[in-house]
């Protein structure tokens, strides 16, 4: 066997990959780009000239700029709320017994296999004017007005953190998985009372997977539509449902191009960094 | 180990009702024997499980489903396999650029995927047909089935291969009598969760399909921006039936945590 | 008085009894092992002193003071664990200073005294590393030196040595005991490899399915195992079934020799054993005639499996730099009546 011969054999295994991604990847996001370099005429349609004037629209308009803001607030603050209440869950199911585990595992982590769409309905059954929200605060004696979370930041918030927080789960889950149990036992043996050893030495071994299941909630939710689309509405625009609207209702398939070119490279811009902060802080300590 | 106090137990069961909730409130409604949307208070109904039969652009968009994440699932497995046995078992120049190439549409939001394809099916005339709406999905899912992949051909040593070899075994044979069985159980995996994720998908699908081609998810999708009504419901119903159905078979030869992480 | 007692311990998991009634009496400044194959017990034995197992019945003593019910963050035992459980997020240093920052010493005193620590363990320079830059060796070390600096009344091991390369493992053997008895700490070794056990201890307590087989110092174990489990279990040996026939005299496979059976009666039925390097091998015709089968050269040794009337032997003999047996060779084997150590079948 010749070298020249073992050469080959991996580009030969990763051309059809490599080839179809080029056609069917590459090509359309390159025109999606130069797309978004064209302006557009409510008249004639998209034009052949080159600008920047989309990106300015899009970064310079306060139309935009609130809906950006918007995305970008609801993207921290779900991230927030899953790592509260996604953590500490994790580490219960790490410490059920494994037959009790692998159930709520399954509870747990099973929503991620039923469609957006699905788990989207029913917050949105919950949240309408004649939904149980409703229901539950006439019962508590809260007055007879219906309550409605639909078309509300909060309701929005509730939505995605419910459609992402298994995310954070499995993450954090794998993370702790890693964790020598031993570890423990030796910190209580050195003297540290159960809470210490939760916040020094169980913790900080979980931040990797803390870290990664935020940097993934956080980006899902930037780019997240059917649950702003469902429960948000036109009232409570974000980046995607506002791209959606530019390319499918308004027709000004330039502009649409730029946010969604914005988006992109805002949600590369953040992973990369992100992943390159991990690696500096974590390559000395873990696998 | 530590054992639980009660707080944590606490906090674990209104996790769990949070995670329940908007799902058993699915299947409750769609049990409702009134003619709107209501929980069924005053006995159960399956009036909107037949009425499910009456409505065949539904169950033609579940078949449509169907069909497009078994294709697009297998294609993606047909291009993963052989990447990941380059990339986890070859050193090679470009190796990392190809690994992340195919790993990028990880890292690009649907949306941009579905109005990137929406232009350039529509600029090459593709616009609405099947084999577009394929091609986009196997790139949405390609990632997952080569993470999977890679994850069990890199584990896999050459010593098994090598011993065959010098047992007289051909490299095809031994391609298919020692490496396939190895690294099938990660590209089954694979497989299995291309298939659901294209299944599931919508935000892409949004752009890219034609009336002619509309998913369930899309299906759905715009019914719900139109009316919220028991029928939806009881297609969700369905559907949450039949995914736990998967769920529980591949927790039984997997362990659902093992394909997730492949998901995260 | 002894210093860690245990009185009538016993743990049960379910109904499977892990620990079973087992009392120990163990001195200040002891190095004492628990010996035995996985499974015995002597894990959970030395979890439930470390108070991360509570006995299901029983209790521990710690220098007079009852300890059964406490909690092992108030023991301030020293342990090293199997897997060393260092925390993988602190350098050594901050690893080692963890337990002395649980007590409230000033940063300062703190760092001078994890350095010391370190020093101690020859890993002054590796102070700020972190677990996954040093070694496994190193890695024991810093688990040691974070067990030791917080001064703890007993230091508890639980096979420190068993993930270390076999040279390392000799190497740290001796360190390790050497360690123990310039600082006196009373010490619980948990292995499952006897030549650890015998190398290190003062006294080594055998355990068997939950119960204590043996306790004697390794010499005295290794001479005088009181049953066929620990004799063979300790050391290699050769282990024959037969009977007693007269006063003096045993009979195995029809062959009859001399041995001390005062204590068994006529008739017994009895197993008798033999450590291979207690035969001596000649060809002067004095003893069994044996036939060998298999000569193997240990370098310091030749182990020969050799075939007779007995049955099928394993026969130890020192180089003496000239050829061994070859395999078809005949020779005879000779030995002195005080290496025979006989058991009534039952007390294995």
């Amino acid at each position: 066997m010749s070298t020249s011969q073992v050469k080959k054999v991996p580009y030969l295994l990763t051309t059809p990959g490599v080839l179809f991604f080029a056609l069917l990847l590459g090509a359309p996001m390159v025109m999606t780009f130069l797309l978004s370099l064209h302006s557009y005429d409510f008249n004639t349609g998209i034009q052949t000239d080159w600008t920047i004037a989309n990106y300015i629209e899009v970064l310079g308009d306060p139309y935009f700029q609130k809906i950006f803001a918007r995305t970008f607030g609801l993207s921290l603050l779900v991230t927030v709320i899953c790592i509260l209440i996604g953590v500490p869950e994790a580490y219960v199911l790490s410490r059920l017994s494994s037959k009790w585990r692998s159930i709520f595992l399954l509870i747990v982590l099973g929503p991620l296999l039923i469609s957006v769409v699905v788990r989207t309905l029913g917050w949105a059954l919950f949240f309408g004017g004649n939904g149980v929200l409703t229901m539950i605060s006439q019962a508590l004696g809260f007055g007879d007005e219906p309550v409605s979370l639909m078309f509300t930041f909060t309701g929005m918030t509730i939505a995605l953190v419910h459609v992402l927080v298994p995310f954070m789960v499995i993450s954090v889950w794998a993370s702790l998985q890693k964790i020598d149990p031993q570890s423990e036992d030796a910190g209580l043996s050195l003297g540290a009372s159960k809470m210490t050893v939760l916040r020094r030495i169980t913790l900080p071994q979980a931040m990797p997977g803390i870290l990664s299941g935020s940097i993934i909630v956080f980006a899902l939710t930037a780019s997240a539509f059917a649950t702003p689309a469902i429960i948000g509405g036109r009232r409570l625009k974000v980046v995607a449902t506002a791209a959606y609207d530019e390319y499918l209702s308004t027709l000004n398939w330039p502009l649409g191009a730029a946010i969604a070119v914005i988006l992109l490279l805002a949600n590369i811009l953040i992973i990369v960094s992100y992943n390159k902060v991990i690696e500096r802080r974590f390559a000395n300590i873990f696998e | 180990m530590q054992k639980l106090g009660l707080t944590a137990l606490i906090f674990h069961a209104i996790f769990v009702i949070f995670i329940l909730a908007p799902l058993v409130m699915v299947v409750a409604v769609s049990f409702t024997d009134k003619g709107y949307l209501s929980l069924p208070t005053d006995g159960l109904s399956l009036r909107w499980f037949y009425a499910i039969l009456d409505n065949p652009d539904f169950i033609d968009a579940f078949w449509m489903s169907l069909w497009l994440a078994f294709i697009s699932a297998s294609i993606a497995v047909i291009i993963s396999v052989p990447a990941a046995l380059a990339i986890a078992r070859h050193k090679f120049p470009g190796r990392d650029t190809i690994s992340a190439f195919l790993l990028s549409p990880l890292m690009i939001p649907h949306l941009v995927l579905g109005v990137a394809f929406l232009q350039f099916y529509s600029s090459i005339g593709l616009g609405g047909s099947f084999f577009g709406l394929a091609a986009a999905h196997v790139i949405l899912i390609t990632p997952y089935s080569l993470r999977l992949a890679l994850a069990s051909a890199t584990g896999l040593s050459t010593d098994a291969e090598n011993a065959a070899l010098t047992l007289g075994a051909s490299k095809f044979t031994v391609f298919r009598r020692i490496t396939l069985p190895l690294i099938l159980p990660g590209v089954a995996g694979g497989w299995i969760l291309a298939f659901i994720t294209s299944f599931d998908e919508l935000t892409m699908s949004v752009f890219v399909a034609s009336p002619a081609t509309q998913t369930l998810p899309v299906k759905m999708y715009h019914h719900i921006t139109q009316t919220i009504d028991p029928l939806i419901a009881s297609i969700s119903t369905v559907l949450i039936v039949l995914t736990f159905i998967v769920m529980l078979i591949l927790d039984r030869f997997y362990g659902l945590d093992k394909i997730f992480i492949g998901k995260g | 008085m002894s210093f860690l007692k245990f009185e009538s311990l016993t743990k049960k998991f379910g109904d499977f009894v892990a620990v079973r009634d087992m009392s120990l009496d163990i001195e200040k400044g002891e190095f004492i092992s628990l010996l035995g194959p996985s499974g015995c017990g002597k894990t959970t034995t030395l979890q439930m002193v470390a108070g991360l197992l509570t006995p299901t019945s029983g209790k521990i003593s710690l220098d007079g003071k009852d300890i059964t019910e406490t909690p092992p963050n108030e023991r301030g035992l020293g342990i090293v664990f199997q897997t060393y459980a260092l925390f993988p997020h602190m350098t050594a240093i901050e690893n080692v200073s963890f337990g002395l920052e649980m007590r409230g010493v000033a940063k300062a005193e703190r760092i001078e005294r994890a350095s010391n620590a370190l020093e101690q363990v020859k890993l002054g320079q590796f102070m700020n590393r972190y677990p996954k830059q040093m070694s496994g060796g190193q890695r024991q070390r810093v688990a040691l030196a974070r067990a030791l600096v917080i001064g703890p009344p007993v230091l508890l091991l639980d096979e420190p040595l068993s993930n270390l390369d076999a040279k390392l493992r000799e190497e740290m053997r001796l360190e390790l005991r050497i360690l123990q008895q310039d600082i006196g700490v009373t010490t619980v070794l948990v292995t499952h490899d006897q030549e650890e056990a015998l190398s290190m201890s003062d006294r080594i307590v055998v355990m068997k399915q939950g119960d204590i087989s043996q306790i004697a110092a390794p010499l005295e174990l290794y001479e005088r195992p009181t049953n066929t489990f620990v004799s063979d279990f300790v050391g290699k040996t050769n282990l024959l079934k037969g009977e007693v026939t007269d006063n003096n005299q045993v009979s195995v496979n029809g062959i009859k020799f001399e041995v001390d059976t005062k204590m068994h009666k006529q008739g017994t039925r009895i197993d008798l054993s033999i450590r291979p390097e207690k035969f001596r091998m000649s060809n002067d015709k004095k003893g069994q005639e044996v036939r060998v089968d298999a000569s193997i050269f240990l370098g310091a040794s030749w182990l020969y499996s050799v075939s007779s009337d007995l049955g099928q032997l394993f026969v130890t003999q020192p180089n003496t730099g000239t050829a061994g047996y070859s395999k078809g060779d005949i020779a005879w084997l000779d030995w002195q009546k005080g290496a025979l150590t006989l058991f009534e079948e039952a007390a294995s």
